[in-house]
């Protein structure tokens, strides 16, 4: 009868032991608990990061993180998380978005783009445009948008971040084009939102007013969306058209800290977004039609990115608060240019 | 001091009437009055200028337009169904029956994505108006389509219980005095079915004015055209403007409230001048 | 379910005439009804049901194993759990004091408690945030005590609550108004207590009114959209109702999924309207009843 005693008197030195590491909390694996703010293109792009980030953690420290999403207009998502979301990180549209988080809300420091490399923008894209096949209309650059019966397809400038990139990549094309002539930019822009029959709340209604309810010659998107809809919906029905001068979107990340402090997940919080800058990150970001930053995922996909002349918001706008202010505010340009 | 009530045997008016207004108070008025609160945060003439902006000024009609037209399309239409469900046997009768309250049940974006899937040119029904030259998804005429959706019930089911009630001496009286049908109809039934035709209206009405959910599928959303009030209050939202949402919301409440002690007074007019026997 | 056949039955030739309108007209009116409701009711009913099953029973059945799916059905049933057991006891208790007793400012209760019917889904919503959001009047309060409203489930509880508020009121008040207050007069004369009176003479006479409000009550708790979208967060397999699903999974492209989840809450919604539709049945039987037995 040795064999078992001498198993059972383990059995209870271990669980001591075990229950000892537990008390002083050096458990042996933690479970962690992060909720991702997002916006709504990225909902594929991290259901397989997500998955990818929790292996790697899982093989790195033992600990099982669990990733909690939510998405929804850019816009939308910020106002929640400033409202008492409990978002771990936010992953959004626009730099504007995040800085108004940190101003109205306190909820990270007001230098949070020094955060991570790149301005905290991992991944960047731009827009551009989805027509019917054989592009029908003939439509090859921002000038034939606002050409009579060509019919746009964009979501609102107030409600959407997508939609601002798209207003701002036409004013920008418009300032070159004009040679910064105010005055013939702000007609052009005027013309083009004449001749969109429907503004969506979001971009994803848009797409699905744009390929399935068949309105309109031609979609402002996102390109990852674009090319989403291309997959999702088949090559044999829309085809993608690059302009000639388009916007550089560096959609951002951040950790939320205050959040994080509280919740004791601030490591896993940063480890997570970091993740997004590894090869691994980088591959499943290229994957999901996001132009990756790093020179080998970027190589790796580079067929899948038509080249295009991309200037920045700052190089055009001096910047997110300054294009807000000026366009999308209540009583501005864009509010101005819609009434008649 | 006279009390508030008047002596009645029974007991628990203290104790029902407390825990009726408490938990009022608790779930509505005091929610309710946040909204108000935070509209004081504005100056008058901020206020003014929030509620009467011209985009805003064009959802009100548009809200205000549709609402109105979906309850009196729902007044003519409720009517011939609850007159066909109250006199007529036919094929069918019970599952319409119990279907006519389904807008009510059925959730908002559920209505709103069926019915954009449906009237859009790609949709069944689309399908059918677009060669026409009418299009209904995206247009004021779809804001109208979903509103009437949405207030189909309520017209039904103020007006057939007092179908049902009537008494058919008053349509014989008028028959054997010489009457035709559609002169029975005017003279006597109208008159009787005017309160609850009336409330009917007014709560589609009600219940139009503030729908969000199936509207904003169907509606385009486009400034000056499309866009209804509830949909202004969330750019107003989107945008930060929390006062300047409030604001807006503060209009609606009051335009709801109003609406419905219309109504109540009515009812309660109504009682006191046809008091029961 | 109506007392009309009951009527025709006995009625005469000359009655027949007065009351019954010719067939065309019938016909005519009929179809009319028909074709309104087939606009806009039958025909977005079936597409529903057709987009759910676009691509077979398969893919339809699989999104209701979708742990995501799941967890939605859950969060639905809870809020319905909590909002009707409390909606229903604030419409006893306000139908009785309401009822029951004359007071000064009856009117402008009644017209109160039906306000959240009236009140458009997005200020719902928007109320709540104002008050219970970190920035709201309770935010700062409720952050030092850790306490979530918004965003996680009470808020959605709460919403749901709100929405729900006036349909056992506004279903009872009525009707027992119109029942009056005789027989618990009488009751209470000839020694009953009040519990006893509730219980044994009021509870009989409202039951099925009752349970008519209590079903409309659930169809709206378990349908709401606009509102819990205002204090939801939109955590998926978290904060996320039945009706919020069905707008993810449309935004997903994945409408037949989206058309499948929809489906489950129409069939919810007819199921509900079936029980609705019995109840009504049965509550005019035993009015019916009730009459037959006071007239000789």
């Amino acid at each position: 009868m040795t064999p078992p005693r001498f198993h059972r008197s383990r059995t209870v030195l271990l669980s001591t032991l075990s229950s000892l590491l537990l008390v002083t909390g050096v458990a042996l694996a933690k479970d962690f608990r992060l909720l991702n703010v997002s916006y709504d293109p990225t909902r594929e792009l991290y259901t397989e990061f997500n998955a990818a980030f929790a292996r790697y953690w899982r093989e790195k420290t033992g600990d099982t993180v669990v990733i909690q999403q939510s998405h929804g207009g850019s816009g939308k998502q910020a106002r929640s998380v400033i409202d008492g979301l409990r978002a771990d990180v936010v992953t959004l549209a626009l730099a504007y978005d995040i800085d108004v988080i940190a101003e109205r809300a306190k909820l990270l420091p007001a230098d949070w783009q020094k955060q991570f490399p790149h301005n905290s923008a991992p991944y960047t894209s731009t827009i551009v445009f989805v027509v019917r096949k054989g592009n029908p209309k003939g439509i090859r650059d921002w000038g034939d948008l606002v050409k009579p019966g060509v019919s746009v397809i964009t979501p609102n400038p107030k409600t959407s971040g997508g939609a601002r990139w798209n207003y701002l990549a036409a004013w920008a094309w418009a300032l070159r084009e004009f040679h910064q002539d105010e005055t013939r930019v702000r007609e052009y822009v005027r013309q083009l939102f004449r001749n969109v029959p429907v503004l969506d709340i979001g971009a994803r209604g848009s797409s699905t007013t744009f390929a399935q309810r068949g309105i309109g010659d031609v979609f402002l998107s996102w390109e990852n969306e674009a090319h989403l809809l291309l997959k999702e919906l088949g090559t044999d029905k829309l085809e993608l058209v690059m302009p000639s001068l388009s916007l550089l979107a560096e959609p951002p990340v951040a950790v939320v800290e205050r959040v994080t402090r509280k919740q004791g997940n601030e490591a896993v919080a940063r480890a997570y977004l970091e993740y997004l800058y590894s090869e691994e990150g980088q591959d499943i970001v290229g994957k999901h039609f996001y132009r990756p930053r790093s020179e080998a995922a970027a190589a790796k996909y580079a067929a899948q990115f038509a080249p295009v002349k991309l200037v920045t918001i700052d190089e055009v706008f001096g910047g997110w608060q300054a294009a807000q202010k000026v366009h999308f505010a209540e009583g501005g340009v864009f509010d101005q240019i819609t009434r008649r | 001091m006279r009390h508030l009530r008047q002596r009645s045997v029974l007991p628990g008016f203290g104790l029902t009437l407390g825990y009726s207004l408490l938990y009022l108070g608790l779930i509505v008025l005091i929610p309710l009055a946040s909204t108000f609160l935070k509209t004081t945060t504005l100056s008058w003439s901020e206020f003014w200028a929030a509620v009467s902006s011209p985009r805003v000024v064009a959802s009100y009609r548009l809200s205000f337009g549709a609402s109105f037209l979906a309850g009196l399309v729902n007044c003519l239409a409720g009517l011939v169904v609850a007159w066909v469900l109250v006199r007529y046997e036919f094929w069918g009768k019970r599952l319409v029956d119990a279907l006519v309250d389904l807008p009510f049940a059925l959730p908002t974006a559920v209505a709103g994505i069926a019915l954009t899937t449906l009237y859009a040119r790609t949709g069944w029904i689309g399908a059918w108006l677009e060669p026409l030259g009418i299009s209904v998804a995206f247009t004021p005429l779809g804001v109208f389509v979903a509103l009437t959706f949405i207030g189909l019930p309520f017209v039904v089911r103020t007006v057939q219980p007092v179908l049902q009630d009537l008494e058919p001496e008053l349509e014989e009286a008028a028959a054997s005095l010489g009457a035709n049908r559609w002169q029975t109809f005017r003279r006597i039934l109208l008159p009787v079915l005017r309160p609850a035709l009336l409330t009917g209206f007014a709560l589609a009405f009600a219940r139009a004015l503030g729908e969000y959910g199936s509207v904003v599928f169907i509606s385009g959303n486009m400034p000056m055209k499309t866009e209804i009030t509830p949909l202004l209050i969330i750019t107003k939202l989107e945008q930060y403007d929390y006062a300047g949402a409030t604001a807006l919301a503060a209009v609606m409440l009051v335009i709801s409230f109003a609406l419905l002690l219309a109504i109540n007074l009515l009812h309660w007019w109504g009682s006191r001048h046809h008091a029961p026997a | 379910m109506n007392p009309t056949p009951r009527l025709s039955r006995t009625e005469g030739g000359s009655r027949r005439r007065a009351t019954h309108d010719p067939r065309w007209m019938r016909a005519l009116l009929v179809g009319a009804a028909f074709l309104f409701l087939g606009l806009f009711l039958f025909v977005p009913l079936a597409s529903v049901f057709a987009h759910a099953l676009a691509k077979g029973i398969g893919p339809y059945l699989e999104t209701f194993q979708d742990p995501v799916t799941l967890s939605a059905i859950r969060l639905t049933l809870i809020a319905a759990a909590v909002a009707v057991p409390l909606n229903t006891l604030f419409g006893v208790c306000a139908a009785w004091a309401i009822a029951k007793f004359d007071f000064r400012g009856k009117q402008v209760l009644l017209t109160l408690i039906d306000l959240p019917f009236s009140v458009s889904p997005v200020i719902s919503g928007l109320i709540y945030v104002l008050l219970f959001g970190a920035q709201g009047w309770l935010g700062p309060w409720l952050a030092e005590r850790d306490l979530q409203i918004i965003f996680a489930i009470p808020g959605i509880l709460l919403a749901t609550l709100f929405v729900t508020f006036p349909f056992v009121a506004r279903e009872l008040i009525p009707l027992m108004q119109a029942q009056g207050r005789m027989e618990e007069e009488a009751a209470m004369v000839l020694g009953a207590s009040g519990w006893k009176t509730w219980w044994r003479v009021t509870l009989p006479n409202i039951k099925w009114g009752l349970l008519y409000g209590i079903i409309l009550c659930n169809a709206r708790a378990m349908g709401e959209f606009g509102a819990v979208s205002v204090v939801s967060g939109h955590i998926r397999g978290q904060t996320n109702t039945l009706p919020l699903h069905v707008e993810i999974l449309y935004n997903e492209y994945n409408a037949v999924a989206a058309f499948a989840v929809a489906s489950l809450l129409t069939l919810l919604a007819v199921l509900t309207l079936a029980l609705k539709s019995w109840v009504e049945g049965k509550q005019a039987a035993s009015l019916a009843a009730a009459s037959a037995a006071t007239s000789p």
